[in-house]
């Protein structure tokens, strides 16, 4: 004789969600959440990032118990975490290549996001919010390669800190105000320690106030149209839940691919050296992800008006980064998905090869070749953003926006059919 | 790093090839490529070879610990060499630990226990400079980790001590070395054949000193690689078990709407 009632299990989830709906949220964002049909696996490195930023927290805290963040300890106490510690080499290794990861996820998520145009209206605050993460990942990773206090961490700290100082007037006061002392030393980790721990929940408030902002009106898609109807989408779950599930698992065997297998392939040797005021090293180099950035601040060479090379140098390599804040109002085309813009589909490619460009420029010594390669690809990063994309807007003839996503994607299964050149992927 | 960082870079962005290529040449002009060396911890299986590493520990401790502390290296980290317990207790009575202070407030001079960290020859850096004509030998405990070519190039270094070209200016009290920035290093050139006998009979030549002396301070760097490469195949298999179940799950999901 079966019993009618519902099981214990759903009397108490109904019990809460009367008076916390949590539960009624959470069905409502990933099971009735409409999603477009036609994701492609370019939209996997959200969900990716947001499991890589939980990845950082989580190895992160357990780093955290055993670190000590001491010039005269520091490097040791990671020594010790590396040898002693149960397993810490795994939890340093997750931790150190985790960020290689994060950034490279979150990478492809801007480009993408760049290709497909899902910057433009309705979404252009969910694109700030991702900028803003940006910059905030990359204060806590510069933050954090200053803790184990290798000779990189150390100088890597000392060249950048120093940026400020070409502010005029005060800028060697903030220096000094920055490292707590006349140089990088103790009260500089101090600080650093405190706000590395600190930004990461900063960056998950900030991911929660992205997924606001996308769930307001859903993912953008391949093709760049609105979803109109029913028939344009499909439930979150459970079709992009085992989708994510899917990817994740092939991300993760590349990530454990370089945790178990070449640890520190991605690292600086010279961060094995403990940290040595006394001795620079013959390159000053950044992690990989922040090749870019440093390609640009050191290729501008001259002055211009009267402002110091250092101080243009500077605001050049800031400028690269915050210029991505307002992509959404430099791009005159109402068209999203690069797929119908013909012209900025290429010019788009020419942008990956210009940062892959500046990122070997930041690998290598500024000599010779080096620079003038920096120089034309500084140049033609500003020049995308500041007139390519403007003026493409004006004078590219996209190519005939499809009916509906379904009518798109669904060969013939809605009644329009597509046109060949859209089925493709 | 720049050499390899460049490398990972350039193999998206083609245009630079060529420009890369030109600039590792004019760094090789330099010091020559390393010659790669076969090593038994190398590759997805590879594992350290407990009798290099005895005998390249015995290398170490005859020879270069007169100058090179190992500061990571605590005596019961031995035990990873195959070591008992026993032997490790009487390798450690053998060197002399401060320890202190007693209840007199006095520091003593005791029998160093497993629990000890390794001493190094020199009381601090200062000493070890002054020792050595104003160089400092590194703590070799973390060397090989700590130079571009890890392995190849400790190998290098100790197999690089030629006779300097004609014209070269070696400095006064420095040695020549092919394969050190700069070429002149404050090391003397510390292996010569026979200057240690193995106790399993292998004959112990400058190339095979360096071998095995290279695996211990490889082990000395990384001693969890055995244990990271073991795990590491356990975590693929796992997930290229995971990889085939969920794309199955997928494929059967989706059939429905494509
Ligand atoms: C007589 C003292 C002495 C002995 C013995 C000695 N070394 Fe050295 N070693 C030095 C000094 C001094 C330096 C620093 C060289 C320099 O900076 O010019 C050095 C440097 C090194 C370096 C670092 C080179 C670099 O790239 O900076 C390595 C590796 C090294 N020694 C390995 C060994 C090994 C292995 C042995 C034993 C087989 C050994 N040494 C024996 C004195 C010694
Ligand atoms: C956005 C997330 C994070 C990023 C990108 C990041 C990045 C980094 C990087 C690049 C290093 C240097 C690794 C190395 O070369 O050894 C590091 C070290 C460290 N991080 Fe983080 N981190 C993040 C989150 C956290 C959190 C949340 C904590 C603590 C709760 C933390 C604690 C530490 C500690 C203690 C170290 C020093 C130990 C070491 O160097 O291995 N991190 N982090």
């Amino acid at each position: 004789m079966a019993d009618q009632r519902p099981g214990a299990g759903t009397r108490i989830i109904r019990w809460i969600d009367h008076r916390l709906p949590f539960f009624a949220m959470m069905n409502h964002e990933l099971y009735e959440y409409p999603t477009p049909r036609n994701l492609n696996y370019w939209w996997n490195f959200g969900s990716l990032a947001g499991f890589m930023l939980l990845v950082m927290i989580v190895t992160g805290i357990f780093l955290a118990m055993q670190y000590t963040p001491s010039a005269s300890l520091a490097f040791d106490s990671v020594e010790r975490i590396m040898r002693d510690v149960n397993y810490g080499w795994l939890i340093r290794y997750a931790h150190a290549n985790g960020a290689s990861m994060f950034f490279a996820i979150v990478y492809i998520h801007i480009f993408r996001g760049l290709y497909y145009g899902s910057y433009k209206a309705p979404r252009e605050l969910l694109w700030i919010l991702g900028v803003i993460i940006l910059v905030l990942m990359i204060a806590t990773a510069f933050m954090g390669y200053v803790l184990p206090w290798g000779q990189m961490s150390y100088w890597a700290a000392t060249v950048i800190t120093s940026l400020f100082s070409a502010i005029p007037v005060i800028g060697q006061s903030i220096v000094t105000f920055l490292w707590g002392g006349f140089t990088v030393g103790d009260p500089t980790l101090h600080r650093f320690y405190a706000l590395h721990y600190l930004l990461p929940f900063i960056i998950l408030a900030v991911v929660l106030l992205h997924l606001i902002a996308l769930h307001r009106f859903g993912s953008n898609n391949p093709l760049g149209i609105d979803m109109k109807g029913q028939q344009d989408s499909i439930p979150f779950h459970p079709y992009y839940t085992i989708k994510d599930l899917f990817g994740l698992t092939v991300f993760l065997l590349i990530y454990a691919f370089f945790v178990f297998y070449a640890p520190n392939f991605l690292g600086n040797p010279d961060n094995y050296i403990p940290a040595n005021p006394m001795q620079t090293p013959n390159h000053i180099v950044p992690e990989w992800y922040l090749l870019p950035y440093y390609a640009i601040l050191r290729s501008i060479t001259f002055s211009i008006f009267g402002i110091p090379a250092k101080l243009l140098g500077v605001l050049a390599s800031f400028g690269s980064l915050f210029l991505l804040l307002i992509v959404p109002w430099l791009d005159s085309s109402p068209v999203r998905s690069s797929r119908f813009r013909p012209i900025y589909k290429w010019v788009f490619w020419l942008l990956v090869i210009d940062v892959l460009a500046l990122g070997w420029v930041g690998a290598n010594p500024p000599q010779g070749i080096v620079v003038t390669v920096g120089q034309i690809a500084t140049f033609y990063y500003y020049l995308h953003f500041l007139i390519l994309l403007p003026l493409l807007g004006k004078i590219e003839r996209p190519h005939p926006l499809p009916a509906s996503i379904a009518a798109a994607v669904l060969p013939g299964g809605s009644g329009m059919a597509a046109p060949a050149s859209l089925r493709k992927s | 790093m720049g050499r390899k960082l460049a490398f990972g870079w350039l193999a998206a962005a083609a245009a630079a090839l060529s420009l890369t290529v030109a600039a590792s040449a004019a760094r090789a002009q330099e010091t020559p490529p390393l010659p790669h060396q076969q090593w038994s911890f190398d590759g997805v299986f590879g594992t350290y070879d407990i009798a290099a590493l005895q005998r390249g520990f015995q290398v170490y401790k005859q020879i270069c610990s007169a100058c090179h502390p190992v500061k990571h290296l605590f005596f019961r980290d031995l035990a990873a060499l195959d070591y008992t317990p026993d032997q490790i207790k009487a390798l450690a009575a053998s060197y002399k630990c401060t320890a202190g202070p007693n209840d007199q407030g006095q520091m003593y001079e005791r029998p160093c226990l497993p629990s000890d960290p390794i001493p190094g020859p020199f009381p601090n850096d200062e000493a070890a400079k002054a020792a050595n004509g104003g160089a400092l030998p590194p703590d070799l405990s973390m060397v090989v980790k700590a130079r571009e070519g890890g392995p190849d190039y400790v190998f290098a270094i100790l197999n690089g001590f030629v006779p300097a070209p004609a014209g070269f200016h070696v400095v006064q009290g420095k040695y020549y070395n092919e394969y050190f920035p700069g070429h002149n290093i404050s090391m003397p050139p510390p292996l010569s054949d026979g200057a240690v006998t193995f106790a399993d009979g292998t004959k112990a030549t400058v190339p095979q000193m360096a071998h095995d002396v290279v695996t211990f301070l490889s082990w000395a760097a990384e001693p969890n690689l055995d244990t990271r490469h073991r795990i590491g195949a356990r975590v693929f298999l796992f997930l290229i078990v995971g990889v085939g179940i969920f794309y199955a799950a997928k494929r059967k999901i989706w059939a429905a709407v494509h």
